[in-house]
């Protein structure tokens, strides 16, 4: 099994780099910084704390995964080892899905992890659900950071690209509130930048919908929500993997 | 950070003085430069949209930085304004959009109800006791507390027995949640009782009581004492 293979050796370079350490101290970080904030909060501490906690996590999780996959695979571009296996007699669809694999497994570590300390605050069952939709959410973002990083080629712009992405997707749904708010007018102009943003919207996931700190704050999402959230996710990881098989078979060797 | 060092006589010793020299000025200009200075008054309320759009989706998190930032504002460096002498105008625009940033927290209204309605300046007091009113109209069954406590402000603080009413009499009137205390709902007894409007208090409980919506024993005999104090009251003024 090649692509088993590349899962592993995925992993191994993520343990013995400073992944466990960096997962580490994002969570000492945020139990310091809730810990401090709480301190002055006159009401609602935990629920503050909890929330501190979970947004922190949440988005520290999504940064070591973008960089890891991205310096990973750039490392691997700029020592020639890329060129070598593709010279292997390896399918290049087994290659990309042991690559993609590995990182999302990583990211699905760092999301069970990350839950940990949020049993503090919440139900097991809306950690449980938190967790599982920021796995899919790190795997999303594993596959959009391997994607720019596999057809960007440079360390800075890749990071940068998933960056975007990843924030873009989370206030997309902001951006279409605003440009439908109450305040604007009726001209052409204006009917097209709405509709540009609807239309924009339409490439993006919906990650607003996904991880909410609120299903720890105030109890679980309705089933069908939740499935539609996390399915809206798996749909999109799906996109992103194409995309990269149709950018890495189309690659010189 | 490479795993072989070389020793440290291998730095120049001009990289050392530099060295040293930046992190004596970084500290100095540090020291030097003046405490944090507050702006002189509440910036205006930014819309609910933007602060959703700031919040990248976080909104439980970013409603409760924001409610720390709103109740910091007073305290932080040089700004020496106490809440009492705050645009309550700008107060409530801020306060309203942190409430629909995420309408289930309870931090705004605390504040409105607990910390800015309790000023010693009527004037700002029945303001925000009014945001008060109109916020618990959007969830009366979770935002009720607020209410209650408006009402006793209004009764004993501000000597606004008919405002407390009102606000005693919309509690009463929009609580539908059984969890809903039955204190919470039968505050306008009380209230009507201070006014002397016995005849009103009367007839609230008799309702009450064959309402059906009373199942506790000890409650119904409290009731029916109060029934028997009314009426007592009520034959000593005649």
């Amino acid at each position: 099994m090649p692509s088993a293979n590349l899962v592993r050796l995925v992993l191994l370079e993520a343990r013995r780099g400073a992944l466990p350490w960096l997962a580490l101290a994002a969570v000492a970080l945020s139990l310091g910084l809730a810990a401090f904030l709480s301190q002055v909060a006159l009401t609602e501490s935990r629920s503050l704390q909890a929330a501190i906690v979970a947004a922190v996590l949440r988005a520290c999780a999504v940064f070591i995964v973008a960089a890891h996959v991205a310096a990973s695979v750039l490392r691997e571009i700029d020592d020639k080892g890329l060129e070598l296996m593709l010279s292997l007699p390896l399918a290049r669809s087994a290659q990309y899905a042991g690559r993609f694999l590995g990182f999302a497994l990583c990211g699905v570590l760092l999301a069970c992890f990350f839950a940990l300390p949020l049993l503090f605050w919440a139900s097991p069952a809306a950690v449980a659900l938190w967790a599982l939709s920021l796995a899919l959410e790190a795997a999303l973002v594993a596959a959009a950071a391997l994607f720019f990083a596999m057809s960007l080629a440079q360390l800075l712009p890749a990071i940068a690209a998933t960056v975007g992405f990843y924030l873009l997707a989370r206030t997309m749904a902001s951006i279409q509130a605003i440009a439908t708010g109450p305040h604007r007018d009726e001209s052409a102009a204006d009917r097209f930048a709405r509709w540009s943003v609807d239309a924009v919207a339409l490439l993006f996931p919906r990650l607003d919908s996904v991880t909410r700190t609120e299903w720890l704050l105030y109890g679980t999402p309705a089933a069908g929500a939740y499935a539609a959230a996390l399915g809206g996710l798996a749909v999109y990881i799906l996109l992103l993997i194409a995309a990269g098989l149709f950018d890495f078979h189309r690659r010189g060797a | 950070m490479s795993s072989e060092l070389r020793p440290l006589s291998a730095v120049p010793f001009w990289i050392c003085a530099v060295l040293a020299l930046a992190l004596g000025l970084q500290i100095a200009s540090h020291l030097a430069s003046p405490a944090l200075q507050g702006s002189a008054d509440l910036p205006p309320a930014p819309r609910p949209q933007a602060l959703r759009l700031a919040s990248f989706a976080e909104e439980p998190a970013a409603a409760r930085l924001a409610m720390l930032y709103l109740q910091a504002f007073d305290y932080r460096g040089g700004n020496r304004i106490p809440y009492q002498k705050l645009d309550y105008g700008r107060l409530i625009g801020w306060l309203d959009a942190i409430l629909a940033l995420d309408p289930r927290s309870d931090y705004p209204l605390f504040s409105a109800a607990r910390i800015y309605a309790e000023t010693p300046d009527p004037a700002r007091s029945r303001q925000m006791l009014e945001y008060v009113y109109r916020a618990f109209l959007e969830d009366p069954n979770r935002r009720w507390p607020w209410l209650a406590h408006a009402a006793l402000l209004a009764k004993h603080r501000l000597n606004d027995l008919p405002l407390a009413l009102r606000y005693a009499q919309t509690v009463e009137r929009y609580t539908t949640d059984p969890a809903v205390p039955s204190w919470a709902k039968q505050m306008q007894i009380f209230i009507l009782e201070d006014m002397n409007e016995l005849d009103a208090a009367r007839t609230m409980i008799v309702s009450l009581l064959e309402s059906g919506r009373i199942h506790d024993p000890a409650e119904i005999r409290f009731l029916k004492e109060r029934l028997d104090e009314l009426a007592a009251r009520q034959g000593r003024r005649r």
